[in-house]
């Protein structure tokens, strides 16, 4: 399947695939209005930082999901084009799948609330608005091997 | 102390749309942005704004944009804003003034004072997309005439050439002056596009070697980074005697840009102000000049042309004169309006002439000497669009260099800060973090792209002349008019007016 893989040399950790990713998951039309109620990334994707070396992080919609194995309320599942998705409605903010995730991707969202992860856009049609907005191609989707 | 300047533009931002993603802090090299995290809020330093557009262009919320300040001095049509700035500036430092890039002077610009003809009626004009169309040039000292052996093969010597597929070439951009990446990028276009980038003085990067096919070397007054498997790397060698940008002086990389890196291909010490002499002192005369293009075809066994790159000047037809007799295979003139990484204002500004006219007098000055194919000629200096370099071939250039388009497709805005160091695009800079936001995949594509779509609109241009070689236009001044000019300029540009 395709993920959004990292090129971590290109990666000026302007961090503007945060916000993005936060921009796509609020499903607004206008992009300040997605942080009108005080949201904040990171949301999907984050970037990890040390001095000059910067990349960013998200979800690799594993193969064999610890995340979803984990869940104790059924709101993880996978969808059709792979994605691990989060239904908000179920999920009961109990952080299991953040403890069990070996790549650190999920977010809390704050106590008893629905976590937020990388669902690959799928309100967007799986485009992903961090790789697409990203200014030096430092995050690609692509096909790749599987994890 | 006083502080006599105020700040050229003003940083806008729009609160309502502004998110406080900080992206504008993070990426803005010169601090102009900061954000206080006791108030929430964030403010600008105007006084270091270059105009730059990296802000504008990345924040997401568009809440951002320059604008040049209202501030103002009493008007005055002979002491403008910028002339008293300057005095202030050196006032304040005692300093020859430094700019980059070309003139932002109003001087005239021929070429958009020529027209280009096209077919009605009487002549056919031809479709580029349904009919073959030839824009392939080859660049270099061409036979007078064909003598064959008995066996039918050719007698004649033959000259080393260039083989271009489009017109255009990358100028000459010193590494050191522009970054690793920029480079990269112009040397993966160049052989995608069948063209060539050229070094500049600054040498070649031990990285880019392998585009070697693609590359010119030059050979400048410093003779920065010049050895034998230098000028074996690349397909052609150029002398640079001047730069439209700065006729009668040698380059100036500021040391602050000579890091290791480029103090290893330069062959000069880190930290060292790169100085090139005015002229090269081993060249007092065209005989001087003879000696050191042998020099450079003896150590390459004869197999590549030699290019003299001169700035248009007073006297640039006879200059070329001696140039084609000199043995050089091409000439390249650089007009007055080039750009440059840094040169001293005033030069900049008032010394040379267009390369429009400069290449009219150069071209009928060879045809009546009979010398025209000794060379090729090719054109440099604020070749700005496809129509430029039609023009330019309808006045006589075999080809044209481009470098300010180059780099405004690598991202550029033209701020004319690069003898600063710290362009936010990451082109006239050597800080690895700067240096880093130019992706030569994503540089490479954007000129692969512009040349491609300049080659189309030439293409289209010369069909609607009814051309379908860029040989049967070179020259061919009939195919243009001028437009508001004077008798003595069309006469030196050698066209007629439009109506005649
Ligand atoms: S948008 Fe691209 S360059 Fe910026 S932080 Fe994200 S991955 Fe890095
Ligand atoms: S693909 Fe979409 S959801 Fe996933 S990290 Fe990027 S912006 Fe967020
Ligand atoms: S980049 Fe734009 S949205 Fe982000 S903090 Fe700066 S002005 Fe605000
Ligand atoms: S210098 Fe460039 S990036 Fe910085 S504020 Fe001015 S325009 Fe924006």
């Amino acid at each position: 399947m395709k993920r959004v893989y990292v090129n971590e040399e290109w990666c000026l950790g302007c961090r503007l695939c945060e916000y993005w990713c936060v921009f796509s998951a609020s499903g607004e039309k206008h992009f300040p209005f997605a942080f009108d109620g005080g949201a904040k990334p990171p949301a999907g994707i984050q970037v990890e930082e040390r001095g000059s070396v910067h990349f960013a992080v998200n979800c690799r919609h594993c193969e064999d999901p610890l995340c979803l194995k984990g869940c104790i309320s059924g709101a993880l599942s996978r969808d059709g084009y792979g994605a691990i998705r989060v239904d908000k409605t179920k999920c009961v903010g109990c952080h299991t799948c953040i403890a069990l995730c070996p790549y650190g991707c999920i977010v809390s969202g704050g106590d008893n609330m629905p976590i937020k992860k990388c669902q690959l856009c799928a309100g967007k049609d799986y485009t992903p608005q961090c790789v697409s907005h990203c200014p030096n191609n430092a995050i690609v989707f692509e096909e790749d091997e599987d994890l | 102390m006083i502080d006599y300047i105020q700040p050229d533009y003003e940083v806008v931002r729009n609160k309502d749309l502004c998110v406080k993603c900080k992206v504008c802090v993070r990426q803005c090299a010169n601090q102009v942005h900061a954000y206080d995290e006791k108030r929430d809020a964030l403010y600008v330093d105007n006084s270091k704004c270059v105009n730059c557009h990296r802000c504008v262009s990345l924040c997401p919320a568009h809440a951002l944009k320059i604008v040049k300040t209202d501030h103002c001095f009493k008007p005055s049509a002979n002491y403008t804003e910028d002339i008293i700035k300057d005095i202030y500036r050196q006032a304040d430092s005692g300093g020859v003034l430094l700019s980059s890039m070309g003139t932002p002077k109003s001087y005239p610009v021929y070429w958009d004072k020529m027209l280009i003809n096209a077919s009605q009626v009487t002549n056919p004009s031809i479709d580029p997309l349904r009919e073959p169309m030839e824009i392939k040039t080859f660049l270099g000292k061409k036979p007078e005439a064909l003598e064959y052996l008995p066996d039918g093969s050719i007698k004649t010597e033959k000259y080393p050439n260039l083989e271009l597929k489009v017109p255009i070439m990358f100028s000459a951009m010193s590494y050191g002056s522009i970054s690793k990446n920029a480079h990269l990028c112009l040397a993966r276009a160049a052989r995608e596009l069948g063209t060539f980038y050229n070094t500049g003085e600054g040498g070649l990067h031990e990285d880019l070697y392998e585009y070697g096919e693609n590359t010119i070397v030059q050979v400048a007054s410093g003779r920065f980074g010049v050895h034998p498997a230098y000028l074996r790397a690349g397909s052609a060698i150029e002398i640079k005697i001047g730069q439209g940008a700065k006729p009668g002086i040698g380059g100036h990389l500021p040391g602050s840009k000579i890091g290791e890196d480029v103090s290893r291909t330069r062959m000069i010490p880190m930290g060292s102000d790169a100085i090139s002499p005015a002229p090269h002192h081993d060249i007092y005369s065209i005989e001087d000049l003879r000696q050191l293009v042998y020099s450079l075809k003896e150590a390459t066994d004869y197999k590549k042309p030699v290019i003299v790159k001169i700035a248009a000047v007073h006297n640039v037809a006879a200059i070329a004169s001696g140039i084609a007799r000199s043995g050089a295979d091409i000439i390249a003139i650089d007009g007055f309006r080039g750009g440059t990484g840094a040169a001293p204002t005033r030069i900049r500004d008032n010394v040379g002439i267009p390369v429009e006219l400069a290449l009219a007098a150069v071209d009928t000055r060879l045809r009546e000497e009979g010398i025209r194919n000794n060379v090729g000629i090719v054109v440099g200096g604020s070749v700005r669009s496809s129509a430029d370099v039609v023009k330019a071939v309808a006045l006589g250039a075999d080809a044209v260099y481009i470098a300010t388009p180059a780099l405004l497709a690598l991202g550029c805005h033209l701020c004319r800060s690069c003898h600063s160091g710290r362009c936010n695009w990451g082109i006239a800079t050597q800080i690895p973090e700067l240096v880093n936001r130019l992706n030569p995949d994503i540089g490479a594509r954007r000129l692969v792209n512009l040349v491609t779509a300049w080659a189309h609109e030439i293409m289209e241009m010369m069909g609607g002349m009814g051309i379908n070689s860029i040989e049967a236009l070179r020259g061919n001044r009939l195919m243009l008019r001028g437009i508001g000019l004077s008798q003595k300029e069309l006469d030196i540009l050698g066209i007629k007016h439009a109506g005649e």
